[in-house]
């Protein structure tokens, strides 16, 4: 919660800032709370509870630019936390591309409250919270023999920020979180002890699923029972909403304006050209009231807006801040994406895997990494193999191995099952053709 | 999350900075006789009698044991980007956790402010976790100092000013531009962080430590015929400006080059079943995630661990040990104690092809009846300890790389690592191999790049069946995640042959 006391030292850092050398400065000051219960088979593991505050300034000292932050916030240290900054800056080289927005780009307010913050936050008794935890465990608990351990959770908060930019921007957001999982482990084959996991959140607490969960989380343990490696080669790869993301993240960042700038992306010089199947469209939509990841106004207070990103394969944007922009000599747009929506198919996953005559359901990613100038990627996968329409055996231990460019362009599917909850809406995906390494 | 483990090594992640850091220099520098803890209690603002009070608090409601964690950590960094050193960040972070065990239990809240009123908040919400209402025995302190100081610095940062920082970017950024013609962007940092920490617990330990670390980090792209490729270079250690000189600018710069050069020469490779041999130094990133975090003992105390009924059974070739250290002087992974009043130790977790510890923290060594190791480590005072490890390596062993290399037909060659993860319960790890060589007929052939490389932990260990005498720490900016937590460690390993894995590659 942002007091106003938090505000007036935001206000007064900002003015000290100005009067001792600086010619412009952003101040960001944060406050962030949090509990947490964790429960192992269903009695009270650990409990935790903390909030915290800080204060963030940018500061543009004589065409200088630098970065602090401190968590230290009585005035006398302030002062001379501020002024040792502003003596470190001029250490640096000049840097003109280091400019403030143009603050006719900043959001200027009037747009509806987009409620991503639930007042109930600080009413529920943490019985209740401990309650919802021991639920989700009871769900599993005892309902197979093979059960090792159930660990479950209940954890909520708030995090809210406001922000000060000396050429006239001031913005303050708040948003809570809810959210409740639950982990199984069993015992498998001979040593192997598998274990899952499934959970809710939820921005409002009298939307977060409270049931389901610990069910759930067992049911996805006990179908992978039986696990092995398949033989190597060109698989369909249909890939589950909990996955999905992680396909796409390495394509976003290949879009970003330091990227670009340093020559370091797989995307440099493709905007307005089609890249990926055109059967990829992708919308940063962040004005949607309740939705997380909506936001009116980015991290350097530009004004956010619907845009699209891909739309039937063809590239319609980077992700220009001031910075880099100026640097790069073109215009700035949004400084990164705040909701992005995929936009969906018409069939959930078990409707994409019955179309799938050989495939692999990837339900699990297991450690690799892109290369993000060529964007060629490995990771390790679980999940399952599907023949004729139908999940036959649960795999493991196999890699996945292909480029980014290539396997979007290979597009072939896509869901209309994305986690509401997440600020990236990605439903399952289905790709032709990809590597997989097994035996 | 959920037991899924990982280790990564940054490139330019810069992990945050200080300013001039002026509230304290050095180790605390003590007035008169006073003692280290005397002054580290006058730098916190807190009295024997506020640790006493908010000590009793914590036990209120019957808890078993209780500690207290104070932090003070500043953290520099200054980065070069197009030639020009002109970006700078430092952070100041300060806050004291108070952490209540009831059994297996735990309690736990932090405040970033350290009056009494404040402290005594924290401990009476972590004594909730415990609830049989016997308040414990009140209690004195006895100062612990550490048998030996594994960091102990020449120059503190705190003396150092920015300017002083800012040749080595230049250097370094103008060595590598140097060195190589295709070389078309080159990123440099230096990081530098400066803990203080006062400890002390309800066994009456009391203790102060001061633990300087620093990251110099260079990254290039380079151009060869319209292609592009990038790689990175990194030195890590507990020590302060020392650290730097002309040496370590050569070093970085030459390999941040050989490594970006070999990219456009690499292939990748076909995919399946094949004979790894793990080139010595970063490929200890093998037994991280093999089996360093499957003995980790929550895991093993909870039985949700592949290892969690392998104790002193064999589990792999006798001629293999396995070491987690916290004792190696300077190294990224050593404690002189760790963050729960544990002294830093050396621990055998292989020893002649045995099983013979978990890596503990408080409760799992009561749990197992056996001493903490020193491997209960949290990333802050907003986190609680959980067994970590420190510097986590395999011994030497007898044969030599050529050896080795010479007896494998159609394999891979790993030689550089960015990141690996396990499944802690189901055993599946993997580690990524940024860049390699094909082995066939007992040769080094063609260089490979980007991929992945998938085994099953015990599997792994069993099929270790050479191991080198050219045993070699990585000391790159290795950093260890855990339940949300990042830790400082290292790795490190001799050339070695895993006579399976799978390589992920083309078909």
């Amino acid at each position: 919660m942002i007091t106003e006391d938090n505000k007036k030292l935001a206000q007064w850092a900002m003015d000290f800032a100005l009067k001792n050398g600086c010619q412009a400065a952003k101040v960001i000051l944060y406050a962030n709370s949090n509990t947490s219960f964790e429960l192992r088979d269903a009695k009270m593991d650990r409990l935790q509870q903390a909030s915290e505050c800080g204060l963030g300034l940018n500061l543009y000292v004589d065409g200088r630019y630098g970065n602090y932050s401190t968590n230290r916030l009585n005035k006398a240290e302030l002062e001379k936390f501020i002024k040792n900054g502003i003596e470190s800056t001029r250490y640096l080289a000049t840097d003109e591309f280091r400019v403030l927005p143009d603050p006719e780009r900043y959001y200027k307010g009037g747009k509806p409250d987009l409620k991503l913050f639930d007042d109930r936050i600080s009413g529920i008794s943490p019985d209740d919270k401990v309650a919802i935890a021991r639920a989700a465990a009871e769900e599993a608990l005892g309902k197979d023999s093979r059960i090792i351990s159930v660990e479950s959770s209940y954890s909520d908060g708030e995090n809210a920020s406001y922000r000060l930019i000396s050429n006239g921007f001031e913005g303050e957001s708040k948003s809570t979180w809810y959210s409740v999982s639950t982990s199984v482990a069993i015992k498998g084959e001979g040593e192997a002890r598998p274990s899952d996991y499934w959970y809710g959140s939820s921005l409002f607490y009298d939307a977060l699923p409270k049931t389901g969960i610990g069910a759930k989380a067992l049911e996805r343990v006990l179908r992978k029972l039986g696990q092995k490696k398949v033989q190597s080669g060109k698989y369909t790869m249909v890939v589950d909403p909990m996955n999905s993301g992680r396909m796409l993240n390495p394509v976003l960042s290949a879009l970003y304006g330091s990227s670009l700038q340093q020559k370091n992306s797989f995307l440099i010089d493709k905007l307005e050209q089609k890249v990926v199947s055109d059967k990829l469209t992708l919308i940063d939509d962040p004005h949607v009231v309740g939705a997380t990841g909506s936001r009116y106004f980015d991290g350097e207070g530009v004004a956010t807006k619907r845009c699209p990103i891909f739309e039937n394969g063809v590239l319609k944007t980077y992700f220009f801040d001031t910075y880099n922009a100026k640097k790069m000599g073109v215009a700035p747009t949004i400084s990164g994406p705040s909701r992005l929506v995929l936009t969906p198919g018409d069939k959930d996953l078990n409707g994409l895997i019955a179309d799938v005559s050989k495939g692999i359901l990837v339900t699990g990613l297991n450690g690799g990494n892109s290369n993000s100038n060529t964007g060629d990627f490995s990771y390790g996968i679980e999940g399952f193999l599907i023949e004729n329409g139908k999940l036959t055996q649960p795999v493991n231990e196999m890699n996945v191995t292909g480029n980014f460019l290539t396997l979007w362009s290979s597009l072939a599917a896509i869901g209309n099952d994305a986690h509401k909850d997440r600020s990236w809406l990605i439903p399952s995906l289905v790709f032709e053709g990809v590597d997989f390494s097994g035996l | 999350m959920n037991r899924r483990d990982f280790l990564r090594t940054s490139g330019l992640t810069v992990l945050g900075v200080v300013a001039g850091g002026a509230l304290v220099r050095g180790p605390l520098s003590r007035e008169g006789k006073q003692s280290a803890v005397a002054s580290a209690m006058s730098h916190f603002g807190v009295t024997e009698a506020d640790l006493k009070k908010v000590m009793a608090a914590a036990l209120e409601k019957g808890g078993d044991y209780a500690d207290l964690y104070f932090e003070h950590t500043f953290n520099n960094s200054v980065s070069l980007m197009d030639g020009q050193v002109n970006n700078c960040s430092s952070n100041i972070d300060f806050g004291m956790g108070v952490r209540v065990l009831a059994g297996d239990q735990t309690g736990y809240a932090y405040v970033e402010g350290v009056t009494l009123d404040e402290m005594l908040r924290a401990a009476r919400t972590a004594a909730r976790i415990a609830s049989s209402g016997k308040a414990g025995k009140p209690m004195s302190f006895k100062e612990k100092t550490p048998e030996r100081d594994y960091y102990a610095v020449v120059t503190p940062w705190e003396e150092i000013s920015l300017k002083t920082k800012i040749p080595y970017l230049q250097k370094l950024n103008d060595k590598v531009f140097s060195l190589d013609q295709r070389v078309r962007k080159v990123r440099a940092s230096l990081s530098d962080q400066t803990s203080h920490i006062l400890f002390c617990n309800s066994e009456g330990i009391i203790y102060y430590d001061y633990r300087p670390m620093v990251s110099y980090m260079v990254s290039c792209v380079m151009e060869e015929n319209g292609r592009m490729e990038n790689n990175y270079a990194a030195r890590s250690y507990r020590k302060g400006f020392e650290f730097l000189s002309d040496d370590i600018i050569e070093v970085l710069a030459r390999e941040v080059v050989d490594h970006t050069a070999i990219m456009f020469k690499a292939v990748k490779p076909k995919g399946g079943e094949l004979p790894v041999v793990m080139a010595a130094g970063g490929s200890g990133i093998l037994l991280h995630e093999a089996i360093g975090h499957a003995f980790e003992a929550d895991f093993n105390r909870k039985n949700t661990s592949i290892f969690a009924d392998q104790l002193n059974k064999k589990v792999c070739n006798e001629r293999i040990n396995v070491v987690d250290d916290g004792t190696i002087p300077f190294n990224r992974g050593a404690v002189n104690f760790d963050d729960e009043g544990v002294e830093g130790q050396k621990t055998y977790i292989v020893k002649e092809g045995v099983l013979t510890s978990f890596l503990h923290d408080r409760i799992s060594a009561k749990y197992y009846g056996v001493a903490p190791t020193g491997n209960g480590r949290r990333e802050s005072f907003r986190s609680i300890p959980i067994p970590r490890m420190r510097a986590t390596y395999m011994e030497a062993g007898n044969v030599s790389e050529a050896d080795i290399i010479s007896t494998v037909k159609n394999g891979i060659y790993a030689y550089q690592f960015t990141n690996g993860q396990v499944q802690i319960g189901a055993g599946d790890f993997t580690f990524f191999v940024k860049f390699g060589y094909l082995i066939e007929d007992g040769k080094l052939t063609r260089p490979i790049k980007d991929i992945n490389i998938i085994g099953n932990g015990p599997k792994a260990l069993a099929d270790i069946t050479m191991v080198a005498s050219n045993e070699q720490i990585d000391n790159g900016t290795w950093t260890c995640g855990k339940d949300g937590q990042s830790c400082p460690v290292t790795c490190g390993m001799p050339s070695a042959l895993v006579s399976k894995l799978t390589v992920g590659g083309e078909n």
